[in-house]
């Protein structure tokens, strides 16, 4: 690409190598002044190594970064932000007992009066129609709100390129749309910006190029404007895309999972108490349940499987009162569930996966016998498992924690789909896998449902809940909405629920008859 | 920063935990400890390597000790495969001490009780009570967690001081033997209170056969069974086990039941065994010893039961380094200390190998 003036960010030939995986592998491209630059992969297919070398966390092992022109070494994050780079991150790193201003300042490289600090803190958020009142302690605030903390932070150094690493993952559609007129302004003003994400539709309707890593190679650069959602999920998993092939016209079968009038306190001080839930499931039928994170997600997914107890009339599974029934006990009446966190609760990394098969399969299975585990069973299973759902593993003896996330959520999703459950209730199935293998564990949910099973899905992301649902409803602060019907309902009403009690009404309805950047 | 390229080691995360290093760690610290021991005793002026010598090879090459280890690393054994359990299910029971000294004083208490009878049901009735003694006195901390949260290391370690406490007032109170001439000590146990001996013309008793059917038998219950899957899943991980329908009350109370319960049973054995009475003496800190055959032992029953010879060893070893070298005898706890500290430092091999990188020195930026 000739231009007159130098990319404010070129990179060339950047290697890295971690053990046993070369995770960005020769890779090459620039971003000019005032782009919008999406780097748009897969999990694992390298973005969050490239930016952090960017941003000075890790060091390449080869390869060039110019600025402005110039080669620099970016020895750590300091220095970067000293560039003039800036970077939010898709974790948050807040003190939840400080104010606003207090995180700020202790971010801050140099040393701030307060007073000074605060002024400065106005003028970015006025400037930028950001809205946050600097007194307010963090954990009162929305992740929307918390988000904006990050972005006024980075915005204090005057950056040149601002890194946004999955920034809406946690964002209403309406906070989405709120985000990209900020971004859209900072570029305007000629700062560079480097988007990262995999939701294509956001790319499309924000970024001006996008970098697609695949495997820690480039494979493309393209511009998302003229390319097509499917075109650009095809390159980023190197294969054609499958759709979901669901049945249309289904019809239900007696409800085989009801919730009515479910309460539990908060199990913890940053905890959600859920407050009068109730629900119904019918043989058959899929039900989504759409929120922003945190919002009694989890709280609710172990109120169902049976960690929590709660009423034993509240949860009804097959017409059994089980509300205050163990796990194990659930199981047996026929429910299955898959929690969001993988690691250390879906699973534990350091049994193999044949132990992980006894952690929830012993007794529906038949691999306990007079208080003895049939080992050569649970194998057995678990080989099952890998081959029906195409885990990478090196075999049943494999420990959890040597399988990449998506292939040991594959793993788990098999585990319980393969027990022919009644009831499924899954929390987030297809968090950090890639599209191909996330089409297959959708296909997997919808094929288990049209066997008669009842199933609940959890998600964050709207999507998969459109794709999946033939019922959906919205949890926000611990109450669950009305569940609708899944073809009647716009992305708009959905994040209007979604948004609930965060954010004042003028807040919600920000852009009144504006176009939403999100579409289904 | 620093000019030229700079040699230096990086720790780096392992992809799985090396099963190499897991069983290598626990020798290694074996052969530093030795040579480090070595080193410390030849600067403080003794023969330093005649020290270890004398500790860790006389009681090997002498066939005439290898009983004494016998007597040493039974006990040792039985304590430290409870503990090993214990630990496993990521409950800290260091009062084993404690343990064993109850359960020494409950096994003489039936002894007491019977001291006019006779019959062959009055020696398993002690061991059943040793066992009770030393559960029950693991039942305290294992309410105070399981109800208030009070964290189990504290409580069994204080618990311990009480122990012994209770010890000394019932041996030089209540349980004093009338015959003694004014010597704190219970009678002496009559021939069906005693533990038989095992092998004719030796001091190996019947607690020696005992220690390894315990290590055998809960190796297998540890490995196969669903009440040892449970205590290594709540021990892992305990929101995966309530997800899989373990309660970890219950897992602490078994894991805090059976490491008591396996104290207590090394309590009597002794009180029945070696000693023959209870005695001020009775404590010998093998509930403390234990804590490191557990670890040397990597938390397996079977690896417990190598482990405790290797401990007896250096016990045996300390006592003939006293009488050949004039070596005292708190230089066994150091070379065991020794031991403990290496392994833990080694064991971060297991999940991380150590790398020499050269780095370049950075440029700093234009």
């Amino acid at each position: 690409m000739e231009s007159s003036i130098a990319p404010r960010l070129q990179l060339t030939g950047i290697t890295k190598r971690f053990p046993g995986v070369l995770a960005n592998d020769n890779v090459s491209f620039s971003v000019r002044p005032g782009e919008i630059h999406a780097l748009l992969g897969e999990n694992g297919a390298g973005k969050s190594t490239l930016v952090k070398m960017i941003y000075g966390i890790m060091q390449p092992d080869a390869g060039e970064i110019r600025w402005d022109g110039e080669a620099v070494v970016v020895s750590n994050p300091k220095a970067a932000r000293k560039l003039g780079i800036g970077m939010v991150f898709q974790h948050f790193s807040l003190f939840e007992a400080m104010t606003v201003l207090e995180n700020i300042a202790l971010g801050m490289d140099s040393k701030i009066q307060s007073r000074d600090l605060e002024a400065k803190i106005r003028e970015v958020m006025e400037q930028y129609g950001l809205k946050l009142e600097p007194h307010r302690v963090v954990s009162t605030l929305s992740v929307g709100e918390r988000q904006r903390i990050e972005i006024v932070r980075a915005l204090l150094l005057n950056p040149k390129l601002l890194i946004m690493d999955e920034p809406t993952s946690v964002l209403t559609p309406q906070e989405v749309e709120q985000l990209f007129v900020v971004l859209r302004q900072l570029a305007a003003e000629g700062c560079s910006i480097l988007y990262i994400s995999h939701k294509l539709h956001e790319i499309k309707a924000l970024c001006d190029t996008a970098t697609i890593l695949r495997g820690g190679k480039l494979v493309d650069t393209c511009d998302p404007k003229v390319e097509t959602s499917r075109s650009m999920a095809e390159k980023m998993i190197g294969a054609g895309l499958k759709d979901v092939r669901k049945v249309a016209g289904r019809t239900f079968g007696d409800e085989k999972l009801v919730v009515k009038g479910l309460s539990h306190a908060a199990t913890s001080h940053f905890g959600t108490s859920l407050k009068d839930i109730s629900f119904s499931v019918r043989a058959g039928e899929i039900l989504g349940i759409a929120g922003v994170a945190g919002n009694g997600q989890l709280e609710l997914l172990l109120a169902l499987d049976g960690e929590l107890g709660t009423d034993p009339q509240s949860v009804s599974i097959d017409g059994k009162p089980a509300g205050a029934l163990s796990p194990t006990a659930r199981r047996g009446l026929g429910l299955c569930a898959v929690p969001e966190e993988r690691n250390g609760h879906a699973a534990i990394a350091d049994f193999s996966l044949a132990d992980n098969t006894v952690l929830t399969a012993r007794d529906r299975l038949g691999m306990v016998s007079g208080g003895l585990i049939r080992a050569g069973a649970a194998r057995t299973y678990t080989g099952e498992v890998i081959a029906a759902f195409a885990v990478k593993a090196l075999g049943p003896g494999a420990t959890a924690g040597s399988l990449s996330g998506g292939n040991l959520q594959k793993y788990i999703m098999g585990r319980e789909i393969l027990q022919k459950p009644s009831v499924l209730v899954v929390s987030q199935p297809t968090w950090g896998v890639d599209a191909g293998a996330a089409a297959a564990i959708h296909q997997a949910i919808v094929d288990l449902a049209a066997t008669g099973t009842a199933v609940v899905v959890i998600s964050q992301d709207l999507d998969e809940l459109l794709a999946l649902s033939d019922t959906l409803a919205v949890i926000n602060g611990g109450r669950l909405s009305a569940p609708m019907a899944s073809g009647s309902v716009s992305i708009e009403e959905i994040g209007l629920l979604m948004g609930g009690i965060h954010g004042t009404p003028e807040e919600t309805h920000l852009a009144p008859g504006g176009e939403l950047a999100v579409e289904a | 920063m620093r000019r030229g390229v700079s040699l230096q080691l990086r720790l780096e995360k392992r992809a799985a935990p090396s099963r190499f290093m897991l069983y290598a760690t626990p020798v290694a610290a074996v052969l530093i400890t030795m040579v480090l021991g070595a080193l410390i005793f030849t600067l403080l002026g003794y023969d330093g390597l005649g020290a270890v010598r004398e500790i860790f090879f006389t009681p090997l090459t002498n066939p005439y000790k290898w009983q004494d280890l016998a007597v040493k690393a039974s006990p040792l054994v039985i304590i430290a495969v409870g503990l090993a359990v214990s630990y496993r299910a990521n409950v800290w029971n260091i009062g084993a001490e404690g343990q064993y000294i109850v359960g020494g004083i409950a096994g003489t208490g039936v002894a007491l009780l019977t001291y006019d009878m006779t019959g062959p049901w009055i020696l398993p009735l002690m061991l059943l009570a040793g066992i009770a003694g030393g559960m029950a006195y693991a039942a305290i901390p294992a309410f105070l967690r399981t109800q208030y949260k009070v964290n189990e290391i504290l409580t069994t370690l204080m618990l311990t001081y009480v122990s012994v406490q209770l010890l000394n007032y019932l041996v030089f109170g209540p349980w004093k033997s009338p015959t003694s001439m004014g010597q704190p000590q219970t009678v002496l146990f009559s021939a069906d209170q005693s533990l038989p001996y095992v092998i004719p013309g030796t001091i190996v008793q019947l607690g020696t056969p005992i220690a390894i059917l315990i290590a055998v038998l809960v190796w297998f219950v540890m490995s196969r069974s669903v009440f040892g899957f449970s205590v290594r899943v709540v021990g892992a991980s305990p929101a995966a086990a309530r997800y899989g329908g373990f309660s970890a009350h219950r897992t602490v109370w078994m894991a805090l039941l059976v490491s008591g319960g396996l104290a207590g049973l090394a309590g009597i054995l002794e009180a029945a065994g070696p000693f023959g009475r209870l005695v001020p003496q009775f404590p010998t800190n093998y509930g403390f010893t234990a804590i490191i055959v557990a670890f040397l032992g990597r938390l397996n029953p079977l690896g417990a039961l190598l482990a405790g010879i290797v401990l007896a060893i250096t016990f045996v070893g300390g006592e003939v380094a006293q009488t050949t070298i004039a070596l005292p005898f708190a230089a066994v706890g150091i070379f065991q200390a020794m031991m403990l500290f290496l392994l833990l430092a080694g064991d971060v091999l297991v999940r991380y190998r150590v790398r020499r990188v050269a780095n370049e020195p950075a440029r700093a930026p234009a």
